[in-house]
């Protein structure tokens, strides 16, 4: 018995009146765990019951504690007739598991029904007693902490990050069970609450397995998602980044970071001879797989960064149609085996993060991503995870070829997705193609978490990850190569697509801005594989459409790279959806973007070239506002300060702009006309009005307000703390039969335009504010419907940007704290970073001449990765950044003692503890903690000082008085307030205050007006949080040089 | 094409004043859209119609939604559906139970029951106030008349405490209540001219000083019900108009006070006897519930009117009414000094506030 969990019923609160005769309640409550079922007496003609039960004690085994929640039922007694439920609670024991999580989970928790939504409070307290289990087999994982977050989490150092992690299960859909006809609906949902429950608990613990194999403690990035397949069951699956990660406490040194003892075996293996026939930039994240795809696929490959797989077509499960003949082989060895190994986990060199300590990403390829078109009814054994297994080693092999073909090694900013209509499923796949810093590859790990301290780390220069990685000559596909704009040493493509935050250390100009693409293509209606054909037909062009578009859209903003990147295509019956989201920004390194041409397919035409020469002088005039308005002031000036550590934006060389200048718009235009590049338009193309007439539509936001869907707005650094963290859905009728593409894009167009007028209106008091990681999801739930969730925060900032002080501050300072916080500058180092080029310097407290050198080693260093590709090379590339690294003791020597001094600074346990009691009270004024929720990984003008655990929660809620409720908007509107009732509820339970990284996974609403009947489903996940106000003037310098941060929080209402 | 649902949820329940005004005061969501739209909020932010009333509706929703709670507020400070800060919370309170002074002076004093709901279709119509609204309030009144008909203790306290209410709105509150349970007759074409206020302020006067609660403040509706031994004492003040002698010595003490110092003296000696009568009888007659029910219009009908038509000002009113009752303490065979303060002082308040256009 390795573990005892403890639970104890106190009291409830508000509970519903189920005796209509005495408008009274005799409650009592069931605690149920696995197969043990307690039960606490019943509290008669009460509906504030006090129990105050015993503590009901279960003895069972962690593995049960992983998979397993605790289910409080809360009943009414009866006497006469069977007892009525009046809601339950899910517990989520997780966190007790972790030493370092919450201790104990105590509060109060909404009463949750499935019909009836939430009906009243329980008040609950759960501990758990575990015991050391030793030379066991483990089929626990007790211990492994997972984080929402897509970063290394604040107050964690990552000694090593280990890579991909992915698991999937499946289950029978209890809502598609034959015994479903004879249940009621309460039943049927709650047997499917409680199954995901168990099944995410499982996947967790099964995940957790496969780390602790490759000897890592955590998961971060960690994405889980539902596919709700229907007959052939549902599935869960999850994908992560493996690391090891520690705690950084005052107490703790910079340690040595321990080689855990799979992991070097499995590098050992994976050693550069073995994989001698392949290239070494794979080296570390090797491959035993010759993929044969992407030759299929270089055909397709678009322009600009961009490659789209052929979706290819499998209609069995065994690969036994469309590609497979070429996939036969390797798909076979792809097969889900029980025992993977940590070496087999390396075999997909993905990353689920999406921002890095500076110096760990070394160039950006381009965006990578893969689609496949699978039919649910053609599965071979529906019940097993094999078939889905298959289909996704498929499309994540696809992945890898892709990055190869862009000549990166590695993956980053990697998410995987589903749209399933009926029998039809998309599988899709996205990750921005990199190269990681081999010097961090070395050991075969990224250990990234001692450079700081142990290594003589140059800074690399701040444009690295804009320079090519692939090879000049022999380009993936057409791109126009020019010098990088910053080093100019190395070339860099015309424009950068990411689907990663912007480092911290990028130099960008301006403002940056929400872009979207969005598109509707109609599609016949048809069944199985017609259906599949007809849509794998689509998908390539879709994905074409939406690339001119977000080109376009870019270059009107007159921006030159896209972060964050994501692009979701839905499927309907009769139609596909497709929405492109990305952050825009001017980068100091890329050329500066040409304008947009208008050409007219019949020259001499005098109506025609009237036409068009007012539509360009429309373009023109936006592109001129729109860089007024994102403060785009690409520098001009010729003298580059060659001694100064800060590139001022102004201070840049004439030579290279002229160089642009040269290849100018109009020039460059009437050059590239011939190829029907994306920036040139021709009017008589329909599509192309079309394009035209979505460009000009888009209007940009109200003074006052920024979007992006990053995790930080590039140029706003200075926020304020007053946050409003928002969920919205907007559902679309279509009632016109007749509609065509044009139509229909107008539409979609005009739903996500006015769902952001929505918004800004709504957040109008909190100008000057910044709608953050604007995260929109499409469905076509049915026939004529089209669904839009959107999940975002808005954050206040303090309007006075003085572009100076912060960087001034963090100079002067580099106090404790913040060295220790930011040795992955992440969130909070790219608020200043508009600025700074050079944040990884400044931060680590180096004088600024040293600077200068630094510059110069690692613009050497950047062309060298550059140019390795060959073993022999790396080799080289070792011995280099040996030398180098003797060269730089010195500099070394005094990080490390800066660093030394920084912990005899560095606040001791008991000030963190005071500071937390303040905070404590501050956030005590009502009797109910105020839980803030944030999809981005921080909160400003706070520090997080515990991650509780992840929360990871599904619910259903139905109804059958629709109309009652206030039609399908009050039902929603209330199941969500619901849902967010009970996240917060949770993470005060754990004696959290926050919740970051929160983020709506799915949102599936099915209506039956006519019958008075909705359904919807929602599953959420965040990593639970406890922060204090941030305070201390010395330790968020970049925030509080508002002296805002102790304003009042609730200013967000 | 249409929009089939539409919902913003924000993690801090996002409300807007201006629009929960709109709400409280039962305008539609198209007519409040066109309020919003005169005020100009469209100007501050670029934005359409349709913005604003998915804006509008939406907030409509949350007010609904809240509305379960705003009934029991004490609820509202620890359920966990809404997040909104406390000051909001008092807010959103505040406005729920503050109520229209027309439409209130229409059901002050009567009977809080499903009949007089019926009615309000009517009061609607004749104040002005939309019918929605008219049944939040009326809703209100009964609510907080519910809840602290049962408990002990001093009625304000106990409504600001139950519905965490701004101490002015519990003292009005109180007043309704008191009037309700009482039921007071304040529609009677000759009360016309007395507003909410006066008639709250008198309810304060009775309430501190003839209630059971006066003396005694741990009694169920203890503030809410007069003291019936009070009530009964009342009688023994009939000697003052009964026995001949004593009149007349009132009267002379009482003009040997005024003397000079009035236009209106000589009404006022002319008068004496009649407005004495009329005050004592009010006394001892209220033993009876139904007189209890006429206590305002005699007020008016036996001291207020008699002296409007002699035009006396309100200083003579207040001159003669402080110099009557301190007379009578002069007054040798007169043994009732304790109650009759208790009945003037109450008195002589109450027609102060009321004596007026």
């Amino acid at each position: 018995m390795p573990g005892k969990l403890k639970a104890k019923i106190v009291a409830g609160r508000h509970l519903p009146v189920m005796d209509r005769a005495s408008d009274l309640t005799d409650a009592f409550v069931e605690v149920k765990f696995g197969n043990t079922t307690f039960k606490t007496d019943v509290c008669p003609k009460s509906l504030n019951p006090q129990w105050n039960s015993e503590w009901f004690k279960f003895e069972v085994d962690d593995e049960d504690l992983q998979d397993e929640p605790l289910q409080v039922t809360v009943l009414d007694h009866d006497t006469y007739s069977a007892n009525d439920a009046i809601g339950k609670v899910y517990i989520d024991i997780d966190p007790l598991l972790c030493s370092e999580a919450a201790s104990i989970i105590s509060g109060w928790f909404p009463i949750y029904d499935t019909i009836h939504g939430i009906r009243g409070e329980i008040n609950v307290l759960v501990k758990v007693e575990l015991f050391n289990d030793l030379n066991r087999f483990r089929q626990s994982s007790c211990g492994v902490k997972f984080f929402c977050t897509t970063s290394i989490p604040r107050g964690y150092r990552a000694t090593m990050v280990h890579g991909f992690v992915e698991e999937l299960v499946v289950n029978e859909d209890p809502e598609y069970q034959w015994i479903d006809r004879i249940r009621t609906p309460r039943a049927s949902n709650e047997a499917r609450q409680r199954l995901i429950s168990l099944m995410s608990g499982e996947l967790q613990r099964k995940i957790g397995l496969k780390v602790l194999e490759m000897g890592g403690n955590a998961v971060v990035g960690y994405l889980q998602c539902f596919d709700l397949e229907g007959e052939s069951g549902l599935v869960v699956r999850a994908i992560g980044t493996a690391c090891t990660l520690e705690k950084i406490t005052s107490g703790s040194a910079p340690m040595c970071c321990p080689l855990p003892n799979t992991a070097p075996a499995s590098n050992a293996c994976n050693s550069p001879s073995k994989d001698g026939k392949e290239s070494p930039l794979t080296h570390g994240c090797r491959s035993t797989h010759n993929s044969p795809v992407h030759s299929a696929c270089s055909s397709q490959r678009l322009s600009q960064n961009f490659s789209v797989s052929v979706p290819t077509l499998i209609f069995t499960g065994m690969g036994s149609g469309g590609s497979a003949g070429k996939e036969a082989g390797p798909l076979k060895t792809l097969l889900r085996q029980q025992t993977q190994t940590a070496l087999e986990q390396r075999e997909f060199p993905f990353f689920t993060l999406t921002s890095f300590p500076p110096g760990f990403l070394v160039h950006v390829g381009g965006v990578v991503s893969a689609r496949s078109v699978k039919l649910l009814d053609r599965i071979h054994n529906p019940d097993e995870p094999e078939t889905r297994d298959a289909w996704w080693e498929e499309i994540r092999q696809e992945i890898k070829s892709h990055a190869k073909a862009l000549g990166c090694h590695a993956v980053v900013g990697y998410s995987e997705n589903t749209s399933i209509c009926e029998e039809v499923c998309i599988l899709s796949a996205s990750g921005t193609a990199a190269i990681l810093n081999p010097r961090y590859m070395r050991e075969g790990c990224l250990d990234f978490g001692s450079t700081d301290h142990r290594f003589e780390e140059p800074s690399p220069p701040t444009c690295g990850f804009c320079h090519i990685p692939y090879d000049e000559l022999n380009m993936p596909f057409p791109a126009q190569l020019a010098y990088c704009y910053q080093c100019r040493r190395q070339k860099v493509p015309d424009v950068l697509f990411t689907t990663i935050d912007l480092p911290p250390e990028a130099a960008v100009t301006g403002k940056g801005c929400l872009i979207q693409a969005r598109l509707c293509r109609l599609k016949k209606k048809a069944q199985g594989e017609v259906n599949a054909t007809a849509i794998s037909n689509l998908l390539p062009f879709m994905e074409y459409e939406l690339h001119t578009q977000l080109m376009n859209k870019l270059k009107l903003r007159s921006m030159n790279a896209l972060f964050g990147l994501h692009i979701q295509i839905s499927v309907g019956e009769n139609m596909l959806l497709g929405l492109a989201s990305a952050t825009g920004v001017y980068l100091m390194a890329l050329p500066a973007p040409g304008g947009i041409q208008i050409a007219g397919k019949t020259p001499g035409d005098l109506n025609n070239e009237q036409h068009i020469s007012t539509i360009q002088k429309r373009i023109n005039d936006t592109i001129a506002k729109n860089k007024e308005l994102y403060q785009i002031n690409p520098p001009e000036l010729t003298e580059e300060g060659v001694g100064s550590p800060i590139p001022e934006p102004r201070q840049r060389s004439r030579l290279f702009r002229s160089h642009s200048e040269s290849s100018d718009e109009l020039s460059e235009l009437d050059l590239s006309h011939g190829k029907k590049d994306a920036f040139v338009l021709e009017i008589d193309d329909t599509d192309a009005v079309e394009d035209i007439h979505s460009l000009l539509t888009d209007a940009s936001p109200p003074s006052g307000f920024h979007s992006c869907n990053t995790e930080t707005m590039p140029g706003i650094y200075n926020w304020t703390t007053a946050i409003q963290m928002f969920t919205s859905v907007r559902v679309l009728r279509l009632n016109n039969t007749n509609l065509t593409n044009q139509g229909l894009n107008k539409i979609f167009t005009d739903l996500c335009e006015n769902l952001l007028k929505s918004f800004y209106f709504k957040l109008r008091s909190m100008i000057p504010c910044c709608l953050c990681q604007l995260n929109f999801t499409v469905a076509v739930p049915e026939e004529e419907l089209v669904q839009v969730s959107v999940t975002a925060v808005a954050m206040t900032f303090d309007k006075d940007q003085n572009q100076e002080k912060p960087l001034e501050k963090s100079i002067t300072k580099g106090g404790s704290e913040t060295e220790e916080q930011l040795q992955f500058p992440l969130e909070l180092c790219a608020d200043s970073s508009s600025t700074s080029s050079q944040p990884f310097s400044r931060i680590s407290g180096v004088p600024e001449n040293s600077s200068v050198s630094t510059r110069a080693a690692s613009v050497d260093y950047g062309s060298f990765a550059d140019r390795c590709s060959t073993w022999l090379e790396l080799l080289r590339l070792k011995a280099h950044t040996i030398r180098r690294g003797s060269v730089k003791t010195s500099r070394r020597t005094q990080s490390l003692a800066h660093s030394v001094s920084s912990l005899e600074h560095c606040s001791p346990l008991t000030d963190v503890r005071s500071r937390s009691l303040r905070s404590s009270r501050s956030f005590g004024g009502s009797s109910v903690t105020t839980v803030k929720m944030t999809p981005l990984s921080f909160l400003p003008g706070t520090r997080i000082i515990k991650y509780l655990g992840i929360i990871n929660m599904f619910f259903i809620r139905e109804t059958t008085s629709l109309r009652e409720e206030g039609g399908v908007s009050g039902f929603l509107h209330s199941f969500i307030a619901e849902v967010f009732a009970m996240v917060r509820a949770h993470v005060a339970a754990l004696g959290g205050n926050a919740v970051v990284s929160y983020s709506m996974k799915d949102c599936v609403l099915m209506e039956n007006p006519n019958k008075n009947q909705a359904q919807c489903l929602i599953n959420v996940s965040g990593d639970a949080v406890m922060c204090v106000r941030e305070t201390d003037q010395e330790q968020m310098t970049s925030m509080t040089s508002t002296g805002q941060t102790c304003s009042s929080t609730d200013g967000a209402t | 094409m249409a929009v089939e649902l539409d919902v913003f949820v924000g993690n801090t329940t996002i409300m807007d004043e201006e629009v929960y005004q709109l709400w409280l005061d039962g305008y539609t969501v198209n007519d409040a859209v066109k309020v919003r739209m005169e005020g100009g909020v469209l100007d501050e932010i670029e934005a359409s119609a349709d913005v604003l009333l998915s804006d509008t509706m939406d907030q409509y929703r949350t007010f609904q939604m809240c509305e379960r709670l705003l009934h029991s507020p004490t609820k509202l400070a620890n359920q966990l559906l809404f997040q909104i800060p406390p000051h909001r919370q008092a807010m959103l309170i505040e406005r729920y139970y503050t109520f229209d002074d027309a439409f209130v002076r229409e059901v002050l004093g009567k009977k809080l029951s499903k009949g007089t709901k019926k009615d309000l279709d009517d009061i609607s119509a004749k104040t002005g106030v939309t019918l929605k609204s008219c049944r939040r309030q009326f809703d209100n009144f009964k609510r907080v008349f519910k809840v602290v008909e049962e408990l002990k203790g001093p009625l304000v306290e106990n409504i600001r405490q139950h519905f965490l209410l701004s101490d002015k709105l519990a003292r009005d509150y109180a007043a309704i209540v008191f009037f309700a349970n009482n039921r007071f007759e304040t529609g009677k074409k000759k009360l016309q001219y007395l507003n909410f206020q006066d008639f709250a302020f008198c309810a304060g006067q009775l309430i501190n000083n003839w209630t059971v609660g006066a003396v005694d403040n741990l009694v169920e509706d203890m503030d809410v019900d007069l003291d019936k031994e009070f009530l009964q004492e009342l009688k023994e003040l009939k000697v003052l108009i009964t026995d001949k002698d004593l009149l007349d010595q009132h009267k002379s003490l009482v003009c040997t006070a005024l003397r000079g110092k009035t236009k209106a003296f000589n009404e006022m000696e002319a008068n004496f006897k009649n407005l004495s009568r009329g005050l004592v009888n009010i006394a001892t007659k209220l033993t009876n519930t139904k007189d209890v029910r006429d206590f305002f219009i005699d007020l008016v009908e036996k001291f207020i009117e008699p002296c409007r038509s002699d035009r006396w000002t309100a200083a003579d009113v207040k001159l003669y009414l402080t110099h009557y009752t301190n007379s009578a303490h002069i007054l040798d065979t007169f043994k009732h000094q304790v109650v009759w303060d208790r009945y003037m002082g109450v008195i002589k308040s109450c027609i102060f506030k009321m004596y007026h256009d």
